[in-house]
């Protein structure tokens, strides 16, 4: 199924990607050849079969309940874009 | 000197014929003289690399060293390294100095060895040639012109060009033992869970796995040694002993019971790699093993379900990158909306914002059972064509990749194509299990490798089957001409 | 027409644990922002999520105490969307598997009946940061402390009728969540957040009407109060010909007004998927079973026990076990009094429960501790003090006086037993005041009252009541 530029522009914007009118094109080819390979995968009968959703049949550990991290803003801040007062800042949000 | 082994390197560390400082700046320097062209480093880390080397030699001296201390290595630039940059080959993260250490590079460094710096690599791992990287792609040291593989690309360059006698490297969908296939060195990429992906930018989390990129098995062997083991801090970690992966890695093959899947050697494999497969196999006959054909019906579905799969974890795994906390923030955003759409526009390169593309139609709505869904289930049946394999053999033997190394810029627009040159590396990571690629004779000149495929954590057997091929061939020890 | 309010709730319960769900940042409420992030916390690339062994216990004690299934098999999953609150881009959840599923909670309505509540499910899911809307030249800020810290978010059915029916769902599940030690309840601090589906049908029909969404509702009046007007406001729309939008509301307690969020509306395509970093989650017969024997004594339980243990009535116990330290309060107080348990209901609903509420004091501060209320307890119960001097002693007590002896004996207010003393002062009242006793010897009965007032107003209110009776039955029927 050929994807159109409005369902590219819609997956787009969930993913957040700014994607220009001149990109549009060549996008929406690429995207239509590769669900065109994973096309394949509906011809299969998968009737019955558990989806794996993980290679090892391990179950999650538990960690217990201690605080081991200390304070180190100073250092994560040093790499970040834009803070004040130890906040990091975006353009205002409107809820 | 570059051609010695790890083992070879730590003796000679050992007996004083050079310090870890005089190693070290002999390997710096060689990347100096040749990485210019090759390209295989992003972050050459000189002097971080020779303050460490001055205290692997304090150590050398006080006896309390270990078989890796003083040795150089690269590691691929997906690993966090505090205090270095650290840019998965991407412009988002070009002026990413990470904060912390990976659980790799923490236990190496615990274990003495020293950094020569960060590999190139396809950005965020989304790549098979080395040329999604934001950094330029990286040359195969045998033919400039080509590829090297990706995406640890600058790893298997590197090593092939002995400009690190090892590298770390990972592996979603072959990024470990297909650039490794196509410099001619050795890659092996562990049982998911083996090694701890903490730290480990991660690209599709319940395929990634790190393992180590060398020129023989028995350094493999050596590295994987220290990079295994259970972490806390990942809770996909295997909670496992580590077996000794040297002790039994000579042992004898007699009995050895080899699957050859019929489907990793029909329509799609060059011929005279093919042939390359066959040589080594007739060795492997000759070494006492017993050659069976199997058959792993659903290998042709490998690739679409991994298409499916990828993606969609990269898709959410990707998400982070918002130019908020860290990375590539555009210029003046009028809004929220802005600062998300053109930092990841402009941060991201075509290939990773295709798959986040996929990814992200394959999870919405409407779509997630007829995508998602029925990849995991399809992923099923591919991991259950092993387990019915291994009731018969001990391990798979094929091709690595279905050619040898392309020419850079061959398949760069058609990523469709370039997908399908994973064929033979992806059922493995989609099932978890571990594989190795090692260098065979070479098809036309160029790197061909032979991929062996065990059960779950049967690394240290994938180990001595490699090493004995290697104990009776020299095809390792090939280096390209004029390195 | 004649409409039907269609309410349920999802109560987000802050768990109390030390560290949050997936790393091990301190979850301290009020550190200096960002200082309580940690590179998990901040989504930093490579990092990766550890599940925290007490937030999985505090869930399974939840399931257990409303006789939920708990899960032998729960998945995590990942909400995606883009939000600066929300580091990784994706809230950790759990979608198709969660850790509690079905169970119920029986809530007592104002008409003395009780009701069942359905609940449908309990997942565990972690906190988002904050966004701090303050101006920074225009900007927004934003804190990740709170990231990270564990939620349980609890889901009814759409099964409440009334404002009123949804508060009382609310104080129940707020009390139960304290009683199991789960969640410190402080709603001012954001442990406890209720978000409420409303919709209105006419009556009698089967199909739900349409829904809003109601967010920020931090205070159970300011539920009961949005839960109205979004009611009045649905009725509006549809009486006037209107169809009421399913969107999201947010409630303006300044303004009581509820307004649309459409930002955070758009797109709401949040892509739910297995989270490929962590693993399912097991829980064994065991584990639950061992979580069973620590459950305490759960509120309806205790209710039931005070009812027929202390024989008081449903209404009263129900209120003294909407709270454990109430609950507790009240019975040190009886075990210390060895009081009759219905005064000592009395005196706490009543004279203490007035006095907390007027100075807003949290009963776990309140200056008349159980200790000292059994003590004045006691002397009513020896006749030291009538009831009513008692109170002026209660109000002595809570203003820091000291116990009930101490005050007693300072404000000399011992009640006068002695016989004599009291048949004094009646004598003089009678013989003072002829004519009223003239009155009341013709049959103005009602006169008795005004006698029993003036013996309290010369002893100050220090006399045995029932002496005072007695002696003036007896001497206004003499002459």
């Amino acid at each position: 199924m050929p994807l159109d530029h409005a369902d590219v522009k819609k997956i787009a914007h969930l993913a957040r990607l700014d994607l220009s009118d001149e990109r549009m094109g060549g996008i929406a080819t690429d995207l239509t050849n590769i669900l065109e390979l994973v096309e394949q995968l509906s011809a299969v009968d998968t009737e019955g079969v558990v989806p794996m959703a993980h290679p090892l049949q391990m179950a999650q550990r538990l960690r217990s309940d201690e605080v081991t991290e200390t304070n180190c803003r100073e250092l994560f801040q040093s790499i970040a874009p834009q803070t004040e007062n130890g906040l990091y800042l975006v353009p205002k949000v409107i809820e | 000197m570059h051609n010695k082994s790890i083992t070879e390197l730590a003796a000679g560390l050992r007996a004083g014929d050079y310090s870890s400082v005089e190693l070290t700046q002999y390997f710096l320097d060689r990347i100096q003289r040749l990485d210019g062209e090759l390209n295989s480093f992003v972050t050459v880390c000189k002097d971080e690399a020779l303050s460490a080397a001055r205290a692997a030699d304090q150590q050398l001296q006080t006896g309390e060293a270990g078989v890796l201390t003083g040795i150089p290595i690269a590691h691929k630039d997906i690993f966090c390294t505090e205090g270095i940059r650290t840019t998965c080959g991407s412009k988002m993260l070009e002026s990413f100095i990470s904060p912390y250490d990976a659980t790799v590079v923490a236990k190496l460094k615990a274990a003495g060895v020293v950094n020569l710096g960060k590999t190139n690599m396809d950005e965020f791992a989304m790549g098979s040639s080395n040329e999604t990287s934001y950094y330029g792609p990286v040359r195969n040291p045998w033919d400039t012109e080509t590829v090297p593989g990706g995406s640890s690309g600058g790893s298997a360059a590197c090593v092939a060009a002995r400009l690190a006698p090892a590298a770390t490297g990972t592996d979603t969908g072959g990024s470990i033992r297909q650039p490794a296939a196509l410099c001619g060195i050795t890659g092996l990429k562990p049982t998911y869970g083996r090694v701890s992906r903490y730290g480990m930018i991660a690209f599709a989390s319940s395929l990634d796995q790190a393992g180590p990129m060398t020129t023989s098995a028995a350094d493999a062997a050596t590295m994987l040694q220290v990079m295994a083991g259970f972490d806390r801090r990942d809770s996909t970690s295997a909670d496992q002993p580590v077996p000794d992966y040297s002790a039994g890695i000579a042992d004898d093959l007699s009995g050895l019971k080899i699957g050859l899947p019929k489907e990793y050697f029909g329509e799609g494999l060059d011929a005279s790699v093919a042939k390359s497969i066959e040589e080594a196999i007739s060795e492997y006959r000759k070494l006492g093993a017993e050659v069976l054909e199997i058959s792993l019906p659903n290998t042709h579905l490998a690739v679409p379900t991994y298409y499916v799969v990828a993606p969609a974890e990269c898709s959410s795994n990707l998400s982070r990158f918002d130019g908020v906390r860290y990375g590539h923030r555009c210029e003046d955003p009028k809004d929220l909306e802005d600062l998300y759409k053109r930092s990841r526009a402009e941060g991201f390169g075509d290939e990773v914002q295709r798959r986040i593309l996929i990814g992200t139609y394959a999870l919405s709505a409407g779509y997630y059972d007829a995508y998602y869904l029925k990849a995991q289930r399809v992923r099923h049946l591919i991991s259950d064509d092993f387990t019915r394999a291994f009731e018969q053999v001990d391990v798979i033997m094929g091709p690595t990749t279905p050619d040898s190394a392309f020419h850079i810029g061959e398949k760069a627009d058609d990523p469709v194509s370039m997908y399908l040159s994973d064929i033979y590396t992806i059922a493995v990571n989609l099932a978890g299990l571990p594989g190795i690629s090692i260098p065979v004779a070479p098809a036309a000149g160029k790197p061909v490798g032979l991929q062996i495929i065990g059960s779950y954590f049967a690394e240290a057997r994938l180990l001595n089957v490699a090493h004995r091929l290697q104990m009776a061939t020299d095809y390792h020890q090939a280096a390209p001409a004029g390195i | 027409m004649q409409w039907e309010t269609v309410i349920g709730l999802e109560i987000h319960v802050q768990l109390a644990t030390q560290s949050k769900i997936f790393s091990g940042a301190s979850t301290a409420y009020g550190a200096a922002p960002n200082t309580q992030a940690c590179n998990v916390d901040l989504g930093m690339p490579g990092v990766l999520p550890v599940l925290n062994q007490e937030a999985v216990r505090m869930a399974v004690k939840f399931g257990v105490a409303i006789g939920a299934q708990v899960a032998p098999r729960s998945v995590f999953a990942r909400k995606n969307y883009f939000y600066p609150d929300l580091p990784k881009g994706y809230q950790i959840s759990q979608m198709e598997l969660p850790i509690v599923g079905t169970g119920a909670l029986t809530i007592e309505l104002e008409n003395g009946e009780s009701k069942v509540v359905g609940i449908t499910r309990a997942h565990l899911e972690e906190d988002a940061g904050k966004s701090l809307h303050e101006d920074f030249h225009g900007m927004t800020g934003i804190d990740l402390n709170r990231a990270g810290t564990p939620l349980l978010e609890i889901v009814s059915e759409p099964d409440m009728r009334s404002a009123a029916e949804a508060v009382a769902y609310a104080k129940k599940i707020h009390a139960l969540v304290r009683y199991i030690e789960i969640c410190d309840g402080n709603m001012a601090e954001g442990s406890f957040r209720c978000d409420a589906n409303v919709s209105v049908r006419p009556m009698g029909q089967k199909e739900l009407g349409t829904r809003a969404e109601l967010k920020n509702l931090n205070s159970f009046r300011f539920l009961e109060k949005a839960i109205n007007l979004e009611v009045e406001r649905q009725i509006d729309i549809i009486e006037s010909g209107g169809r009421v939008v399913q969107e999201t509301r947010l409630y303006d307690a300044d303004r009581h007004e509820t307004r649309s969020m459409r930002s955070k509306e758009e797109a709401n395509d949040y892509r739910y998927f297995p989270d490929p970093d962590l693993l399912p989650v097991e829980l064994d017969d065991a584990f639950i079973e061992e979580i069973k024997q620590t459950l305490p004594e759960l509120p309806d339980e205790k209710r039931q026990r005070f009812e027929s243990d202390y024989a008081l009535s449903l209404q009263d116990a129900a209120v003294l076990t909407a709270s454990r330290e109430l609950a507790d309060y009240y019975e040190a107080v009886v075990a210390a009094a060895q009081s009759d348990p219905k005064i000592a209901a009395n005196w706490v609903l009543g004279e203490l429960a007035a006095a907390l509420n007027r100075d807003a004091v949290d009963i776990s501060n309140s200056p008349v501790t159980a200790k000292l209320l059994a003590g004045l307890l006691q002397r009513i119960a020896d006749q030291t003090i009538s009831g009513k001097i008692a109170k002026q002693v209660f109000e002595a007590m809570w203003q820091g006086e000291g116990d009930a002896d101490a005050v007693i004996e300072a404000k000399g207010l011992k009640q006068i037993t002695d016989s004599s003393a009291i048949e004094k002062m009646v004598d003089e009242v009678v013989s003072n005041n002829p004519k009223q006793a003239e009155q009341y010897r013709s049959g103005k009965e009602k006169l008795f009252g005004f006698f029993v007032g003036q013996v309290m107003k010369q002893t100050r209110g220090k006399a045995n009541p029932q002496q005072v009776n007695e002696l003036l039955k007896k001497r206004l029927a003499q002459d």
